[in-house]
């Protein structure tokens, strides 16, 4: 029974994964409301279950009158999708730059993971609000400040892969055949390493969606009236003891959405261990 | 008439880790002399086996040869072309000519590869064939190895480990080579399976005229494929020569513990004396100065402990790397 | 007669996989006598560690003991509580593996560890303080009977400051340090060079004289047993395939699997003579056949080969599971 109940956890977990992918893909047809329609009669609105609710905005209103609800499905499509993108073009490098440090070593390495260093001496999301504050805030220059050096993850994960992998013999093979390091980097490393980078791909996405959070909660993320659940967050905080819901929501789904993402990637990371498999 | 395969003075030292105080503190780096100036030559068609124990630098040596290590100094000569000396192209040519069988069926075989692919990479790479031609030579191979054209489409765990050997022979000489180092082929075999794949590479040698350099820690199995033995210890080779002459009738010291160390099924209907190696392998970090054996030989005397024997030749293509067998050094 | 120090009767182990029930063990008897050198050997799958795993009380789901006894001493094994095991593990029944390298814990020192068994179950030693000076003794005395010089000074080393022989070495003086009645060493040299081999196995006989223990050498060389052990059980897919005095079945094997074994590996004294291959493959261990298992891969079998073959005695302490066994080849 103990070992039954991770599996069924991670099932739940990705299917809540799905779910807010579903919803932030369809968000128009799902959301009850426009995003952005403020209404002043409706300020600070509790939710629907509350006095003075009204079941029309579950969620209940924020200070513009704006449904919580729609905001927060709304808000799922900058978070999610920030999460990939960084993470796709992160993995993207990093997966390069690791397969060259860790297969050509040399000047190659010394230089990657020089860099590397450097890059693990600034703290992420202070690096990340810098370089905002140099390029200005947007989605689109969100994406590059985390990027730049979210690609570190994954390339370190590759280049200690890649240093074991070049001393197997089949990697030895290849060379005996005359294969060119470039054909062996591809050919005979990649596929072997590809698991444990799908695995922390996954976790990451987590990790971005928090500092994507992290960065539209100081304001440097999407511009209003758009809406990201880290801007909400902070919309929401100066009304937290008179209106609790315009805050705690959007923090909710940040913390539902990182959780089932975290324990679904244990799913991952089992079922791509080959030693599940026959 | 020379020889297919002449290697001359090689040498290989690697770099190895200094802990990490060392490396803070600038310590001179250590090295581990694999290869200490290796000589040795491989007729056309003929087997050369190389025997030796763990870290005595043979499969560096049978790497080296191949430049998979690049050899730090010292040539390697292959049917009159200086292999030393290839640049990346010419080492792609050369590398049709000269393959390499390894130990270990379980890691040489990329496991996420089905045979079939792992058999066509290095026609592709070559662009030897494509298509049709390609699948043939393929299966024609597999066949070849004792193997079926179905076995194809499966991927190496699906196959035991005698089996995984036979797919490595078939990678190594689906390129048509003319010589081929054998890394302990049957090491990591069951005993039954062993037999299976001697029998093999003689029955391929045999068919495709090829040129062997057998590499193996068993004396018997060493004495039974090859034409010619080579003995190394610690980087060196201290003995060589015709397989038969040698071990009926070893020189070397070390040549002749190897032999009696060797468990057999026969002992009792031979009764001969025991030649006991005391103390362990010295490490090749810091090998003893004078002969190398020295620590372990029961002759060693002065001389063995300060001066380094030369290589003697002897009668029939022998060599021997020691001050006091088969009698004193002039 | 006296009874055997150990009496394994009709042991059967088996694997629960995906695949099905793997009969790792099927139906295995053998006995260990007092001072005796029994050479247990078998390719890999044959069950031949498995069997002693057994004895040991190793045996971990998915694997079960599902029937047959165990005797050590006239006491069953089979079924013993944990607590009674673990006293009798080290103490009375000690085992060395193949694998020195792993089977010492590299973050203790090799006192600690020799140390460790000796407090446990040296009932022999003084109580009291006087205790770990005496254990601490008894540690020196065992390092140095296997041959580790200076052991004193080396008490306090880690396992990687040992070369390969030695930590074999050290893996013995931990298994022999409180005198065991049965010493079993699964492939005590199987990773190590020949030079080393030789020693170590001379001193494994040495100690077994000088000690009067009896020693179990599993093994995968008949080179081995033909040296160093009295009797020999050949075991092939799960099952003894052939047993007696080492001599008589080396000179005259008569299971053609044993006979296959010694016929496929080239000897140093007759190089001339070709070997020859078994043929085939170790049989898969789920759904066997009820026939001889050798069948697929044997070049004598017959009609009477497809029921299943009794392991029965043919001569004075030799016995086969083959229908020809009666016959001399």
């Amino acid at each position: 029974m103990a070992e039954l109940l991770p599996g069924r956890l991670a099932r739940l977990a990705a299917l809540t994964v799905l779910a807010f992918v579903l919803m932030a893909a369809f968000a128009p047809w799902v959301a009850p409301h426009d995003p952005g329609a403020t209404d002043l009669f409706r300020r600070l609105q509790p939710p629907g279950w509350m006095e003075e609710g009204d079941w029309a905005f579950p969620l209940g209103c924020d200070a513009l009158g704006r449904d919580i609800l729609s905001r927060i499905i709304y808000g799922a499509r900058v978070s999610i999708f920030i999460g990939v993108v960084v993470v796709l073009i992160a993995t993207m490098i990093g997966v390069a730059a690791g397969l060259a440090a860790g297969y050509l070593r040399g000047w190659v390495d010394r230089v990657i993971s020089g860099l590397v260093d450097i890059l693990l001496g600034f703290p992420y999301l202070i690096f990340a609000v810098g370089l905002m504050a140099m390029m200005g805030p947007g989605v689109l220059n969100m994406v590059l400040a985390l990027a730049y050096k979210e690609w570190v993850v994954p390339c370190r994960v590759v280049r200690g892969e890649t240093l074991a992998a070049r001393e197997t013999e089949y990697v030895e093979a290849a060379r005996a055949i005359g294969a060119s390091s470039a054909t062996i980097m591809a050919h005979e490393v990649l596929p072997n390493i590809l698991s444990p980078v799908i695995v922390v791909a996954t976790v990451r996405i987590a990790q971005v969606i928090i500092l994507e959070a992290s960065l539209s909660f100081l304001g440097l993320g999407v511009q209003p009236p758009a809406a990201s659940w880290g801007s909400m967050v902070a919309d929401g905080r100066g009304y937290i003891l008179d209106a609790w819901w315009v805050s705690t929501f959007p923090g909710f789904a940040i913390l539902l959405l990182v959780l089932s993402i975290n324990v679904a990637s244990q799913a991952v990371r089992d079922a791509l261990d080959p030693r599940f498999h026959d | 008439m020379s020889p297919l395969l002449d290697v001359k003075d090689l040498v290989k030292h690697y770099g190895v880790g200094q802990g990490l105080l060392g490396r803070l503190f600038g310590a001179p780096p250590r090295k581990v002399q694999a290869l200490n100036g290796v000589s040795l030559h491989v007729g056309a068609g003929e087997t050369l086996g190389l025997i030796g124990e763990s870290g005595c630098g043979k499969s560096t040596l049978g790497r080296a040869i191949l430049r998979l290590h690049e050899p730090d100094s010292g040539s390697v000569t292959f049917g009159g072309v200086d292999v030393t000396a290839l640049d990346t192209g010419g080492l792609k040519a050369m590398r049709r000519r000269m393959q390499i069988i390894f130990q270990n069926p379980y890691a040489s075989l990329n496991p996420r590869k089905p045979v079939g692919e792992i058999l066509a990479q290095p026609l592709r790479l070559h662009r030897l064939a494509e298509g049709a031609a390609l699948r043939e030579r393929v299966r024609e191979m597999l066949e070849h190895v004792g193997l079926r054209a179905a076995h194809a489409d499966r991927y190496p765990h699906q196959f035991s480990g005698g089996q995984r050997q036979r797919i490595g022979i078939a990678r190594a000489l689906i390129l048509n080579p003319e010589f081929v180092v054998c890394d302990e082929p049957v090491s990591a075999l069951d005993v039954s399976v062993q037999a299976q794949i001697i029998d093999l590479l003689a029955r391929l040698k045999r068919e495709l005229g090829l040129t062997y350099l057998f590499i193996s820690h068993d004396i018997a199995v060493i004495g039974y494929v090859s034409d010619r033995v080579a003995v190394m210890y610690l980087g060196e080779i201290v003995e060589n020569g015709p397989a038969r002459a040698v071990l009926r009738r070893p020189y070397h010291p070390y040549t002749r513990a190897l032999m009696s160390a060797v468990p057999r099924v026969d002992r009792a209907d031979q009764q001969q004396e025991r030649v006991r190696l005391h103390g362990d392998l010295p490490s090749p970090m810091d090998p003893p100065p004078g002969c190398r054996f020295h620590t372990r030989c029961g002759f060693a005397t002065d001389l063995c402990r300060s001066v380094a024997p030369l290589r003697r030749q002897l009668e029939e293509d022998r060599m021997v790397a020691c001050h006091h067998f088969p009698e004193p050094a002039p | 007669m006296t009874e055997p120090l150990l009496s394994i009767a009709d042991l059967r182990v088996a694997f629960a996989t995906r695949q099905g029930l793997v009969r790792a063990v099927d139906g295995v008897s053998l006995d260990v006598r007092e001072g005796e050198c029994l050479g247990i050997v078998g390719e890999s799958g044959s069950g031949k560690s498995v069997t002693f795993a057994g004895v040991m009380g190793l045996i971990r789901p998915p694997g079960r003991i599902e029937g047959g006894s165990i005797r050590f001493e006239g006491r069953e094994l089979v079924g013993l509580d944990p607590q009674a095991y673990r006293r009798l593990r080290g103490r009375d029944i000690a085992m060395t593996l193949q694998d020195a390298q792993t089977s010492l814990n590299p973050a203790l020192t090799v006192g600690t560890q020799i140390l460790e068994v000796l407090l446990a179950h040296g009932d022999d030693l003084p109580s009291g303080r006087a205790r770990l000076r005496a254990a601490r003794q008894r540690a020196v005395d065992m390092m140095t009977l296997v041959g580790i010089p200076a052991a004193a000074r080396r008490l306090g080393d880690y396992p990687h400051q040992f070369s390969g022989g030695m930590r074999q070495r050290m893996m013995i003086a931990i298994a022999l340090s409180c005198r065991p009645k049965l010493l079993i060493a699964d492939e005590p040299t199987t990773a190590l060079d020949v030079t080393i081999q030789a020693q170590v196995l001379e001193l494994i006989a040495s100690i077994r004289a000088t000690l009067g223990m009896s020693v179990v050498l599993i093994t995968h060389d008949l080179g081995v047993v033909a040296e160093y052990c009295d009797r020999v059980a050949v075991l092939y897919a799960g099952q003894i395939v052939e047993s007696g005095p080492t001599a008589q079945v080396i000179s005259d094997p008569r299971h053609p699997y044993t006979a296959g074994l010694l016929r496929s590996v080239p000897v140093l004294s007759h190089l001339d003579r070709p070997i020859h291959p078994i043929e085939g493959q170790v049989p898969d261990l789920i759904d066997l056949p009820p026939g001889c298992r050798f069948l697929p891969r044997c070049p004598m079998a017959r009609t009477a080969c497809h029921n299943p073959v009794p392991f029965h005695a043919f001569a004075e302490g030799r016995a086969a599971r083959c229908v020809l066994a009666e016959a001399p080849r």
